[in-house]
């Protein structure tokens, strides 16, 4: 058939059942991005015929003769189309992946849909901006700075892949021309949630018309590790193999095959019998505590489960003082449970790899990956390939959240790639992300609190369960994690806290923004409210009385001296702030009417910039011919906005404009060794790796120009594109030339570690109101007060801000993964399990906090996980406030919080 | 566990629990007719093909044929005095886009629920009324509209002839309904005398512009015409209860009660059955108040 793509002719025909998402792309315009497949996010949105429509659910046959315009065919001779221009001022986007879709509805709209945005765009979803830039992108915001030399620290330089995100042109992994022989990977998953594998028989799979091969626990090295991606492997239990002969939850992989076609390996998923053994399971982990419990890991010491016998991964006990006699100093004592759920990331793009033999004889991997160096090192451990004939690369990734900190896209392929000699492609669906990737672990906090009269904390315990799932991942570390900063950011003497890791028969917890903290936030942060009201304190005094000062030690209850330390402080400046706006009664007033309450609530939170495991990095800093500047670095980009703040870092050491450096980031062959970018690293480790290569490389190029000229290097500085010499002004481009003729590299390597490591703060205040007959929620002012030291791009800084808030906005009101009883996710959908759209996500202000960090990179700090935690408590705190009600278990949906608002 | 919104014209109504990118890879053959009479032996693994949203926003791996409606060439909406008349393949921007004439009062209800849709406006560029209807699902607004303004689909067996039903008759429970295999839904009919009618509209959402948990529409004809109570989304099919006049407070919680067990209150992600229950009595008063003078 034929038709028109952005004005080009083309003649294709379609499968019988291709949608034109697909077709579109085998044609090559990869600007039509997969979301979620069931037109739910509006990633692949174009329009036929003018129309805006979901080419996921448009059958492509019927686009026979039409007219198609894609993202890549909306800027007409050169110029950018309107909507792409506002875009692009207002940076509205992060990761960037939902852009294509975004605006391509947001041209369509006509100047009525334009008035009411959160219906236009309710088709569209963004996890990272929590649509704020998108609102101002229709506002006509501009959120650029001028890219002036030297100036780009405090300056809202724009993010270097703009345009070509604007314009469909940035790639994401799988946006790149198939390559010969390319097969396709699919997996059959477990629907059982525990059960033995007594027999698979691949006979009519392999039968299916261009299926290659299948692949199941007998095809795989039987070696045991952990998915989780951390620089030391030793603090994640080896409890998985690549596939098992044991299926422990509902969508574990089971087999794989790979075939010529996605849909032959569809068929051959389904031809494949596998004879199961049920056994019992098990999904609470207190139950799965219990004696005569079904025991999921029976495994020796080797793989480091602490009780495996009672399913217990991981146990943690510490304390400070003496909570017996804090309590028994305290004048009023409170005691509550409180039910932190999971939440699936939904970063738009889809965790996928692409693995292939070059001609170098080496194994290839383009991935979708926090960490492409520690999934290096797993791969070569896997499959004992030698660390010279791997390389693993990520180009743009479309958002994490800690979703891609696991390797979970990279072995199978690899493994098929290895067997067969041929590339292969695997990307993980929509429904697999809910069903076999991983979720933040669901955690239930005991907390009790004592205090004296006048609001003086007299003693802190609690106990921390948390639903690790059928592997251990990352239950250790965020369970320490959980146990540290949630209770540190309070001075008492006395604290007192065990925490348990445990198995159950669901799927696994990961790492989700921030990392087993949230979830123990929500229940001090709720409780430190309720034992405010029992001495009818109000809660800010509250938490004045108590958070840490700047010269405050910062100790929770695991023991042993700590590289933590407090590199800068604003914690007190965020509280004022937000008492402040609070009082100010800016927002939207109360809707009218008496069944409609009103309440305000603050919560805050303190996490560490870097995490308590071994963390480094390194960058290459090097003078171009041209005289600019270019530097490598292992980090990833994954919509964190990173690499525009290591660009903004080489051009305020160097003095030049960001538009003059390059980069090349997250690629094994080509970068130096970096650990991963999670636990807020990215700030802290790489980019004071790359000032310190910067700074360096201007000690160097000073210092050669001071030789060359023969002038004292005192006299000398460098100056855009120039070093100035005394008087003289010798071009970087004449001194790259010197350098070159005299056989001098003028280029700097630097490491960086993470260690000593700061803290940083952050301060959630919130007004809503709720209809006390429906229960309907309306959050009318929200506000975060951020300490993150210098501000390094305030524009970058703002989106992370309200990307996290909005984030825990969907934790705290709406998202819900739920569970039939044989332990099978009943929504795997994101028409299902909804996240904030448009129409969900408040304005929210943004405070910076005036400090400057000793530790960081030119005095800052990361903030961008700790955005999300204090948001529920707030929002718990504010709907007391409103009702009365003090609810436990998050989310706060109407149907969960009704009935008592009712009774009272 | 229900689906978006539909706009496929199915006879048979599936859960798949299977994965798989939305190329609907079991599909071997289109079929395109020009009239509905050329598919005379229906098979399983034939299915028809309206606005395509649904189907493809799934795999159907017992699905191998698809039987492209758009082929038909059936006109979308024709308005007369005796009501207006939609095609089931009137995509939902038709019916969004129809005025209705100033005297059908009620006719302002095709806009509230069309918005009612979790989707948005892009979908429905391609999602049909006929589409939404027989996906049969308890948010359905589509059903909601039809119910509420006494339509009368028109239904077309593979052999025998055309019939007709009530739309309050058509859904049987949450995604299923009274079509034989191989039916198809070919048009609605909305009565003069229904539009001409005054309205109430009640909706609520879990999230703000999301998925109904319960829609209530009142309609009351004049001078002195009694309330009719449609209650849909928030029950697993569409329940009305017709008065004679205004019922008394107590009387249409009674009415609801015997027309409503606990058990036809749906249990989905969407909302529980205890609080669309409360929602129902709460939103059925303020429609009784505000229909009753």
């Amino acid at each position: 058939m034929k038709l028109q793509v952005n004005g080009k002719s083309f003649a294709a025909t379609p499968a019988p059942g291709q949608c034109l998402r697909v077709f579109l792309r085998d044609l090559g315009w990869y600007g039509v991005k997969k979301g979620c497949d069931g037109g739910d996010c509006g990633a692949c949105t174009v329009w036929v015929d003018e129309k805006p429509v979901h080419s996921c659910l448009y059958p492509a046959f019927r686009a026979e003769g039409k007219e198609i315009t894609t993202i890549e065919g909306l800027a007409k001779n050169g110029e950018l189309h309107p909507m792409q221009q506002a875009f692009l001022d207002a940076q509205s986007f992060q990761c960037g992946y939902c852009a294509a879709g975004m605006i391509m509805t947001a041209a369509a709209l006509s100047d009525e849909q334009k008035q009411d945005l959160p219906r236009a765009l309710k088709g569209n979803l963004c996890r990272c901006t929590g649509y704020g830039s998108i609102r101002d992108a229709f506002a006509g915001v501009k959120n650029i700075a001028p890219d002036d030399a030297g100036a780009s620290v405090g300056a809202s330089v724009p993010n270097p892949f703009a345009e070509g995100i604007v314009t469909g042109h940035a790639r994401y992994t799988s946006d790149i021309p198939p390559m010969d022989g390319l097969l396709h990977l699919k997996v059959l998953r477990s629907p059982h949630a525990h059960a033995n594998i007594l027999s698979i028989d691949r006979s009519e799979a392999m039968a299916v018309p261009g299926v290659v091969d299948v692949f199941t626990w007998e095809d795989v090295p039987r070696r045991l590790y952990s998915t989780a991606i951390h620089e030391d492997n030793r603090v994640d239990p080896d409890d998985t193999y690549m596939l098992d002969n044991v299926a422990r939850f509902v969508g574990q992989r089971i087999a794989a095959v790979v075939a010529e076609t996605e849909g032959a390996a569809e068929e051959g998923c389904r031809r494949l019998k596998v004879g199961y053994e049920i056994l019992p399971a098990v999904f609470d982990p207190t139950e799965a505590m219990e004696p005569g419990a079904p025991v999921l890991h029976d495994k020796g010491g080797d793989s480091r489960i602490l009780h495996p016998n009672k399913n217990v991964f991981l146990e943690l006990h510490g304390e400070v003082g003496s909570v017996a006699q804090g309590f028994a100093a305290a004048d009023a004592i409170y005691e509550e449970t409180y039910d932190a759920p999971r939440q699936q990331h939904v970063h738009l793009e889809t965790m996928q790899s692409i693995t292939w033999r070059g001609e170098d004889g080496r194994l290839h991997v383009r991935t979708s990956v926090q960490g492409p160096f520690i999934v290096k090192g797993k791969l070569c451990y896997l499959f004992g390939i030698l660390p010279a004939d791997l390389h693993v690369f990520t180009e743009r990734v479309g958002g994490g959240f800690g979703g891609k900190q696991d390797m979970m896209s990279e072995d199978l392929p690899l493994l098929a790639t290895i067997k067969t000699g041929r590339p292969v492609m695997w990307e993980f669906t929509r429904e697999e992300q809910f069903t076999g990737a991983t979720t933040r672990h669901p955690m239930k906090t005991r907390v009790k609190l004592g205090a004296k009269k006048d609001g003086t904390l007299t003693a802190m315990q609690f106990r921390i369960v948390s639903n690790t799932g059928a592997y251990g991942n990352h239950g250790g570390e965020t369970l320490a994690n959980g146990m540290s900063g949630p209770w540190a950011v309070y001075r008492c003497p006395n604290k007192k806290g065990d925490g348990y890791a445990v198995y159950t028969n669901l799927q696994c917890g990961g790492g989700f923004r921030g990392y087993g903290t949230g979830q123990p936030t929500f229940a001090v942060e709720s409780a430190l409210d309720e034992l405010a009201a029992l001495l009818n304190v109000d809660p800010i005094e509250m938490r004045r009385k108590n958070m840490i000062g700047p010269d405050d030690e910062v100790e929770s209850v695991l023991e042993g001296a700590s590289d933590l330390t407090m590199g800068s402080y604003g914690l007190d400046q965020c509280v004022d702030a937000i008492e402040k706006a609070l009082a100010s009664r800016r927002g939207i007033p109360k809707p009218e009417g008496e069944d409609w309450l009103e309440g305000s609530g603050v919560a805050l939170s303190m996490l560490d910039c870097v995490p308590p495991t071994e963390q480094r990095s390194g960058s290459e800093v090097t003078l171009r011919p041209d005289g600019g500047y270019h530097f490598t670095v292992g980090s990833v980009e994954i919509g964190n906005g990173l690499v525009t703040a290591q660009q903004q870092v080489v051009a305020q050491v160097m003095g030049c404009p960001t538009a003059r450096v390059t980069f090349l980031n997250a690629d094994t062959d080509k970068t130096p060794y970096d650990s991963g970018t999670f636990a807020s690293v990215g700030m802290m480790v790489p980019t004071k790796a790359v000032e310190n290569a910067s700074v360096a490389l201007r000690e160097k190029l000073l210092a050669f120009a001071a030789r060359t000229t023969g002038t004292k290097v005192e006299q000398c500085r460098l100056e855009d594109d120039a070093v100035l010499c005394g008087d003289r002004r010798v071009l970087l481009t004449e001194l790259y030339s010197a350098a070159r003729a005299q056989g001098e590299e003028l280029t700097c390597f630097r490491k960086a570690y993470g260690s000593p490591r700061t803290v940083a703060f952050m301060v959630y205040g919130v007004r809503l109101a709720v209809h006390r007959v429906s229960g309907e929620i309306r959050i009318l002012f929200s506000i975060e007060a951020v300490d993150a030291g210098v501000v390094m791009n305030p524009n970058q800084l703002r989106g992370q801000v309200i990307g996290g808030v909005v984030q825990g906005i969907g934790w705290a009101l709406q998202e819900k993964m739920v569970y039939d009883d044989a332990g099978a996710v009943i929504n795997p959908t994101l028409r299902n399990y909804r996240i904030p759209t448009f129409a969900d996500a408040p304005i929210t202000e943004v405070f910076f906090a005036d400090t400057f960090d000793a530790i960081g990179p030119l005095g800052s700090k990361s903030i961008a996980e700790n955005t999300i935690n204090p948001v529920a408590p707030a929002i718990g705190n504010a709907l007391k406030a409103a009702t009365g009600v003090r609810f436990t278990a998050l989310p706060f949906t109407e149907d969960r919080i009704f009935s008592k608002l009712t009774e009272t | 566990m229900s689906k978006n919104v539909g706009t496929v014209v199915m006879t048979r109504l599936r859960r798949v629990l299977d994965k798989g990118p939305m190329n609907l890879n079991t599909i071997t053959e289109i079929k395109q007719p020009r009239s509905a009479d050329e598919i005379r032996h229906w098979r399983d693994g034939y299915a028809w093909l309206a606005g395509g949203t649904w189907l493809f926003s799934e795999p159907q791996i017992h699905t191998d044929t698809l039987i492209d409606l758009g082929t038909l060439g059936w006109q979308a909406i024709a308005a007369g005095k005796d009501g207006i008349e939609l095609a089931a393949t009137c995509r939902i921007a038709e019916l969004y886009a129809l005025q209705p004439s100033p005297e059908w009062i009620a006719g302002s209800l095709i806009g509230e629920c069309c918005r009612a849709f979790l989707s948005s406006f892009k979908i429905w560029n391609e999602a049909t009324i006929g589409g939404n209807i027989v996906m049969s699902l308890p948010a359905g607004p589509m059903i909601s509209l039809t119910v509420a303004l006494e339509g009368t689909y028109t239904l077309l067996p593979r052999d025998g002839l055309p019939r007709e039903v009530r739309a309050a008759d058509f859904v049987t429970g949450n995604h299923t309904n009274i079509l034989q295999s191989g039916e198809l839904l070919r048009s609605i009919h909305l009565p003069a005398a229904a539009l001409a009618k005054s309205f109430a509209f009640r909706r609520s959402e879990l999230t703000h512009l999301g998925r109904s948990s319960v829609l209530l529409i009142g309609t009351r004809g004049k001078p002195d015409g009694g309330l009719m109570l449609t209650i849909t989304a928030g029950t697993v099919k569409p329940v009305q209860l017709a008065f004679d006049g205004t019922p008394s407070s107590e009387q249409l919680r009674n009415a609801i009660d015997s027309a409503i067990p606990d058990s036809l209150y749906l249990d989905d992600v969407h909302g529980s059955p205890a609080h669309r229950r409360h929602l129902t009595y709460h939103y059925a008063e303020q429609i009784r108040r505000e229909l009753g003078a």
